[in-house]
């Protein structure tokens, strides 16, 4: 997104994510809940035991109410978590218990 | 592994503890658990208030840069993706320290130790808190002027401190349409430039109301629910309800000190509402109940990144100082020049309260 104080936005979308099995276009460098903003997608994650969906709260790290299983590993917090080329990303918890 | 220092934090409050204490020749490790270093510095694109002395006219971003060539010119090692995870008896510090070759446990001994940790944002909740699309302003912010993302199309802000004023109007810079601020209290808490600069835009202030609910459709907010309090009861007044076609509700009800290192190190906690809540109490070096920790910036009383330094600058002074590389005259004289600075920052409407607070409990220590 161009800026008037950060300026135009020169990056280029050199990335591809996998989230749930679908491919998205990804800003290199960026973070995983950055990506998914940008892909329209807010919700990261669902509860345990209540099955409520939960996406970015602190977006530096602290709440963990963004985690995602990524690449197999489950936890993740993504707001602070780089996108890298061809990365696995899942809802967490997506299917009801 | 032995270091003189290790600072855990590399925000404003630790890159200046660690500028200020190699300086004086001790030998500084900075441990920092993002992959860049600066805390919040690079999302405040806004300038500085202040006097010159106090980078006043700078935007943060700008600041952080500087404290990063500083520190590179002192030779101040920083550890970045690295997290503390306990620190124990004789000073011993348990790091998880992530690099691309996976992630490393190393323990180090440390002669002395500044916690620089930060403060977190309070959250207040309400039907609906907990729905993606309700988020901390500073999440807010993080997305727009660090990752250069919209969080949402259209935002109610919910506090009208300058947390709330700030990360507002720089929603609609990056181009989010801001449906208004809500304020429980009968008056805007903030500057009165950040405010009027909102009002130009056409911006609501719903004054006196607060957020009852937020709306859901397909797990996500689709809407908030505001009303008008009662000044004394705070209770919602029947017939005021509006309800705002909004996607994103941001809360900036306020940060505390993000302690939970201190607290696990048993150093002794003080409450100030003033100052955001429980900190580690200290005294006008820094130093908390434990002679070998200091503490410095929001987990030491939530303030700004201006007095966050300063109280960096102290710290590690006084560390340098504590391991002899620092002699007391010249400690002396240093240590009241930042302590003037401070004093001076912590002048008017909003200073005041904070002011009061420190001097307050410092007489305590
Ligand atoms: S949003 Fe809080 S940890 Fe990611």
């Amino acid at each position: 997104m161009d800026h008037p104080i950060l300026g135009e936005d020169s990056r280029r979308k050199t990335v591809t994510i996998m989230v749930d099995g679908k491919p998205y276009p990804a800003y290199e460098g960026s973070t995983i809940a950055a990506s998914l903003l940008d892909n329209g997608i807010r919700i990261n994650r669902y509860t345990v035991h209540r099955h409520e969906p939960r996406g970015i709260f602190c977006g530096i790290g602290q709440c963990t109410d963004c985690v995602m299983v990524v690449d197999g590993m489950p936890n993740v917090r993504t707001c602070i978590t780089r996108v890298r080329d061809g990365m696995d990303i899942r809802t967490q918890n997506k299917e009801e218990r | 592994m032995d270091r003189d220092v290790v600072i855990v934090g590399g925000g404003p409050a630790g890159l200046a503890a660690a500028v200020e204490c190699s300086r004086q020749g001790a030998d500084v490790l900075v441990i920092d658990q993002n992959d860049l270093p600066g805390g919040q510095l690079f999302k405040q694109l806004h300038k500085f208030f202040g006097s010159k002395a106090h980078s006043a006219g700078i935007r943060g971003m700008d600041i952080g840069r500087t404290l990063l060539r500083e520190c590179e010119e002192n030779g101040v090692e920083v550890w970045l993706s690295s997290t503390v995870i306990g620190i124990y008896d004789s000073n011993l510090i348990a790091i998880v320290r992530e690099t691309a070759a996976g992630k490393d446990f190393i323990r180090i001994r440390a002669r002395k130790i500044l916690l620089a940790s930060g403060g977190t944002e309070k959250a207040i909740s309400f039907p609906g808190w907990t729905l993606p699309g309700v988020m901390g302003a500073g999440c807010a912010q993080t997305m727009i002027n660090v990752n250069r993302v919209l969080p949402g199309k259209r935002v109610l802000m919910v506090g009208s401190g300058n947390v709330g004023l700030i990360v507002g109007y720089q929603l609609m810079q990056a181009g989010a349409d801001l449906a208004g601020i809500v304020e429980i209290a009968p008056k805007i808490g903030g500057y009165g430039v950040h405010a009027a600069k909102i009002r130009r835009a056409g911006v609501p202030f719903y004054l006196c109301h607060t957020v009852i609910a937020a709306g859901e459709r397909d797990g996500e907010v689709c809407s908030a629910l505001i009303g008008e309090v009662d000044a004394v009861t705070r209770k919602i007044i029947p017939g005021s309800e509006k309800l705002l076609d909004v996607d994103t509700i941001c809360i900036a009800a306020g940060l505390r000190p993000l302690s939970k290192l201190a607290r696990l190190m048993g150093l002794k906690h003080v409450f100030v509402p003033a100052l955001g809540g429980w900190m580690p109490e200290h005294d006008g070096n820094m130093q908390s109940s434990n002679e070998d920790v200091f503490v410095a910036g929001d987990i030491a009383g939530v303030e700004e990144a201006n007095t966050a330094m300063d109280e960096g600058r102290l710290a590690g002074i006084a560390m340098a100082h504590a391991l002899g590389y620092m002699d007391d005259a010249s400690f002396r004289k240093a240590g009241d020049e930042i302590r003037k600075r401070l004093e001076s920052l912590r002048l008017g409407p909003f200073g005041k309260a904070r002011f009061d607070a420190k001097s307050q409990f410092m007489g305590r220590c």
